[in-house]
């Protein structure tokens, strides 16, 4: 055998092993069929539409997290005028990112710039307030607006993660998608169920503890302003509670708790938090929960100095329950509440996971049941095959030993193809399909191609070697354009596209660079072998 | 063997019919497009809710129309969905439109449903569970609980292993719905204290939810503006890739030409009443590259026969080009073709309307490459090199002006 062809035999044999490895020899080297077959599907990791489950979009509504951080500030300023005897008429947030300071006395105009320049200028723009005497408006500057967002959304990616990952569910993704403003995309393989998962996700997950102003409740929110006669003390506030029997003013009634505005303890504080079997109501469920060191070190003063009055457990902006501090409490507690088991263990797993930093909207909701994926896997799979088979046998029919040669380059170009896409750990998916199914068109068209016109040359009297020389020579170039055309045009929808049309993109590029291997140089190098066994005089079966 | 040889065919002197055909084919998909009020939008671009199930008998339409309106879904659309290959699938697809952007959850729609589809269809009895609606996760907790195989109480993984096989068993068997108990125990490890436990708690339910899809209207919108601009920008990269390697006229014609083909099979869509989904966008695209492909297969052979053809007319050379490459289109466009047939035929329900716009857009595509992207060309060509010489008037005379240089450019490229 010619040296060149020998070497040229043995890199597209070396590239077949590797191919076959990587489908069946990973993630460890089979010893028997059921074991290849187990690493093949392994490594082939289907998309939710083939294999069954759950996708969702999600929003996060990040604007929640600016106007939350207006509050803060607003707050600060109250305190710290107050602490300077800067005088105003009032502070008030006009909107989500702007504060206005009406009346500034005119003598202390100075000092009230020069304050909250030296403090706030790193994120707020401070300027006379339009149309008013001395009056100021902060605005919140751009980047801090966009820095706020950003960290609002990898806060929340995290927190779902966590949140996904407690719940014990095979490989999620969890992942912001770059469609639209601020979403978050969610895919749940093999759950069929969404709704768990949905409630566990979209739980804010706010737990604060903090100190009650007044011991007793209130029925309704004006009977709270008339105690204060009409004025909430400062820092204080009025929160809705969960009607609990023998808690409020009328049994199923509502309550209102007066607290104070800033808790003691907050999610973050916790250093774990689970289910127990509640001993106040018999088969019910509660959330037992413990305090990191350093909170620990701020609760235990606290409830020395509140022995005998309530503590109010706040959960989502709502009073769960205000239990009497009975004595001092160093690192643990618990939310009590008439839960069942699902739910106790649920909330526990919120509370570790921690609270979403700003609330989510669904925006997009998808379930494969497995049984359709099943379907689809079926239906897709015989279809390719049938039509792998009448392409194939259609080509040697057509094209005798030659189209063996087409058979070989096909079937080499799907191997690649599969092995690929277990390397690079891409999913296939019923768009990817579409992909392979262009790839197979485009993969017989080369060969098509190549095959026409050799029998053109051998037509206009050349010999079988110079004859498939040309052949290639001229095809060459058509396939060339033909297939950058297309990896163009499949780079530009990876690039501008999501979901879908990127499957679509990915399985076309591989396939596509794959088959000017297979079409050109192995049919190349199979021909020549051919042609180098044949006796000179001889026809070639094409 | 051999079909085609030494085809003579003057396919330039015909392009007038070809015109006419597309502009007939434009015309009516146009005309169905108008008069129907734009295409028909599947949920990924309008919005909505689809609820698909199958039931275990024939479904009992009337009977499901009159649960949905007693949860004050009236106005919901219910379809059969008739396969080809199983005309007799038992499978009902139940829509619903976006009722507005509310406050309302995202998921009300489903949630309305599946309750109109469990009174309805339920057992009545509420302590029991629909077995067919049971998930891995919660079979395998129930029967870690119940432990009807006395393996004590670290046997969880067995059983969660056993939950996996009989869900597998109904979901790949017996296509999500298990009818009979006593069917279980064909499942590898299921004996007769397993399914005697199994139902205390279970019924077997006589309908299951194969998919559900819910889309926000705002991303509803969003998609289709993606899908529109990503397909364009495809395009423009397609131009610049054959304007760089041929002439620009060629990248002009070829996209010109897989837009039409675009415009064509979008037109079949609204003649026939199919929906346009993501998975549609991906069969666009998918024709746009095999179209494409055949165009410039055609082009291919026009440059190389241009230069070993100086002395011939354009159009005559590009006749001679498709001849030459007449065979490698109808065989490989045949197979194709063929293929996606098979798809078609064979596809399943999901794959349904994906395959019918590559059946329609293969017959288009193909044909596109010789009736409307290479006479074209040609026309361009005539216009800048003969019919400019030959026109007479003031309009023509500043043409000649304008485009001289770049004529001449051309006319060189051209035969190079």
């Amino acid at each position: 055998m010619n040296p060149n062809l020998k070497w040229k035999a043995l890199f597209i044999l070396a590239i077949i092993l590797l191919c076959v490895y990587g489908l069946l020899g990973l993630p460890a080297f089979p010893t028997s069929w059921t074991q290849a077959k187990e690493n093949f599907s392994k490594q082939i990791k289907l998309g939710l539409d083939l294999q069954g489950g759950t996708h969702l979009v999600l929003q996060v509504q990040v604007q929640e997290a600016v106007s939350q951080q207006t509050d803060q500030v607003v707050d600060w300023l109250t305190t710290h005028l107050r602490d300077k005897n800067i005088r105003y008429d009032e502070i008030r947030k006009v909107d989500d990112t702007h504060i206005l300071v009406r009346n500034v006395v005119p003598e202390q105009s100075s000092q009230f710039r020069d304050f909250t320049n030296d403090n706030l200028r790193g994120d707020w723009d401070l300027a006379p307030a339009p149309g008013e005497g001395s009056g100021y408006l902060l605005t919140m500057k751009a980047s801090t607006v966009a820095g706020i967002q950003q960290r609002t959304m990898e806060q929340s990616v995290e927190t779902i993660r966590r949140r996904i990952d407690a719940l014990g569910l095979t490989e999620p993704t969890i992942q912001q998608q770059g469609r639209g403003e601020n979403e978050i995309l969610v895919q749940l393989p093999g759950e069929g169920d969404p709704t768990r998962a949905k409630a566990v996700i979209q739980a804010g997950g706010q737990l604060e503890l903090r100190r009650v102003v007044d011991p007793t409740p209130f029925p309704s929110e004006a009977a709270a302003l008339a105690a204060h006669g009409g004025v909430l003390p400062p820092g204080s506030e009025l929160l809705r509670g969960k009607a609990e029997a023998g808690q409020a003013g009328q049994p199923g009634g509502e309550t209102w708790w007066l607290l104070d505005r800033t808790p003691i303890i907050t999610g973050r504080d916790l250093r774990s938090a689970e289910e127990n079997r509640s001993t106040e109501y018999p088969g019910s469920y509660e959330v037992h929960f413990s305090l990191s060191t350093e909170a620990a070190r701020r609760f235990g003063p606290f409830t020395e100095q509140n022995i005998g009055r309530p503590m109010a457990i706040v959960l989502e902006h709502r009073v769960q329950s205000a239990p009497i501090i009975q004595s001092r409490i160093e690192d643990s507690g618990r939310i009590t509440g008439r839960f069942g088991q699902q739910e106790a263990h649920d909330l526990a797993l919120i509370l570790r996971a921690g609270a979403l930093p700003a609330s989510i909207k669904y925006l997009e909701e998808r379930t494969v049941g497995p049984s359709l994926g099943a379907d689809s896997i079926r239906h897709g799979f015989q279809a390719s095959v049938v039509s792998l088979l009448v392409v194939m046998m259609f080509m040697v029919f057509y094209y005798r030993i030659s189209g063996v040669n087409a058979v070989v380059a096909l079937i080499l170009n799907l191997v690649i193809l599969l092995a690929a896409l277990a390397y690079f750990g891409a999913v296939l998916t019923l768009p990817g399909i579409a992909g392979v199914i262009l790839t197979i068109g485009m993969g017989v068209d080369s060969n098509v191609l190549v095959f026409e016109r050799v029998r053109e040359e051998l037509r206009a009297g050349k010999a079988p070697v110079s004859a498939v020389d040309t052949g290639f020579q001229r095809a060459f170039l058509t396939i060339i354009d033909t297939h950058v055309t297309t990896v163009v045009s499949a780079v530009f929808l990876f690039v501008f596209g999501t979901g879908p049309v990127r499957g679509f993109a990915v399985t076309l590029t591989i396939g596509l660079i794959a088959n000017i291997f297979t079409a050109i140089y192995v049919s190349r190098t199979i021909f020549n072998w051919h042609l180098a066994r044949m006796p000179r005089q001889a026809a070639l079966s094409i | 063997m051999e079909f085609f040889r030494q085809v003579n065919l003057d396919w330039m002197g015909k392009a007038k019919y070809f015109v006419a055909l597309s502009m007939t084919l434009l015309l009516i998909g146009g005309i169905s497009w108008v008069s129907k009020r734009g295409l028909r939008y599947g949920i990924d671009f309008k919005g909505g809710t689809l609820v698909y199930v199958r039931f275990a008998q024939q479904p009992p339409i009337d009977q499901i129309r009159k649960g949905l309106s007693e949860q004050g879904l009236g106005d919901s659309v219910i379809q059969r969905i008739s396969d080809i290959s199983n005309s007799n699938s038992n499978e009902v697809v139940i829509g619903l439109e976006q009722h507005g952007q509310g406050e309302q959850a995202l998921d009300a729609g489903k949630v309305a449903i599946l309750k109109a589809l469990h009174t309805t269809f339920g057992s009545g009895d509420p302590s029991k569970q629909d077995l067919n609606e049971a998930t891995p996760s919660s079979l395998a907790e129930f029967l870690a609980r119940r432990d009807p195989l006395a393996l004590g109480p670290t046997a969880g993984g067995r059983y969660t292993q056993l939950a996996r096989r009989i869900a597998d068993y109904r979901d790949k068997e017996h296509n999500g719905l298990v009818s009979n108990f006593d069917d279980l125990k064909n499942v590898e490890g299921v004996t007769d204290g397993v399914v005697a436990s199994l139902r205390d708690a279970y019924y077997p339910g006589n309908f299951t939810i194969r998919n559900v899809e819910i889309v926000g209207p705002k991303v509803g919108a969003q998609l289709r503006r993606q899908a529109i601009l990503v397909t364009l920008y495809a395009l423009a990269g397609m131009l610049v890739y054959i304007a760089f390697r041929f002439e620009w006229v060629y990248g002009a014609a070829a996209v010109l030409a897989v837009f039409h083909d675009v415009l064509i099979t979008l037109g079949f869509f609204s003649l026939l009443n199919f929906e346009i989904s993501l998975t549609v966008i991906a069969a666009l695209l998918t024709l746009v590259g095999y179209s494409m492909n055949d165009t410039i297969v055609i082009f291919d052979r026009i440059r190389e026969n241009n230069r070993l053809m100086r002395r011939e007319p354009f159009p005559a050379i590009v006749n001679r080009s498709i001849n030459q490459t007449l065979s490698r289109t109808i065989l490989t466009s045949g197979l194709t073709f063929l293929t996606v047939m098979v798809l078609f035929l064979m596809g399943g329900q999901v794959l349904r309307s994906f395959s019918f716009a590559l059946v329609v857009g293969i017959v288009v595509g193909t044909y596109s490459s010789f009736g409307i992207a290479a006479p074209l060309v040609v026309a361009w060509n005539h216009w800048r090199g003969h019919g400019v010489a030959a026109g007479t008037g003031s309009a023509a005379g500043n043409k000649t002006r304008a485009g001289e240089a770049a004529s001449s450019r051309l006319a060189a490229a051209g035969r190079r």
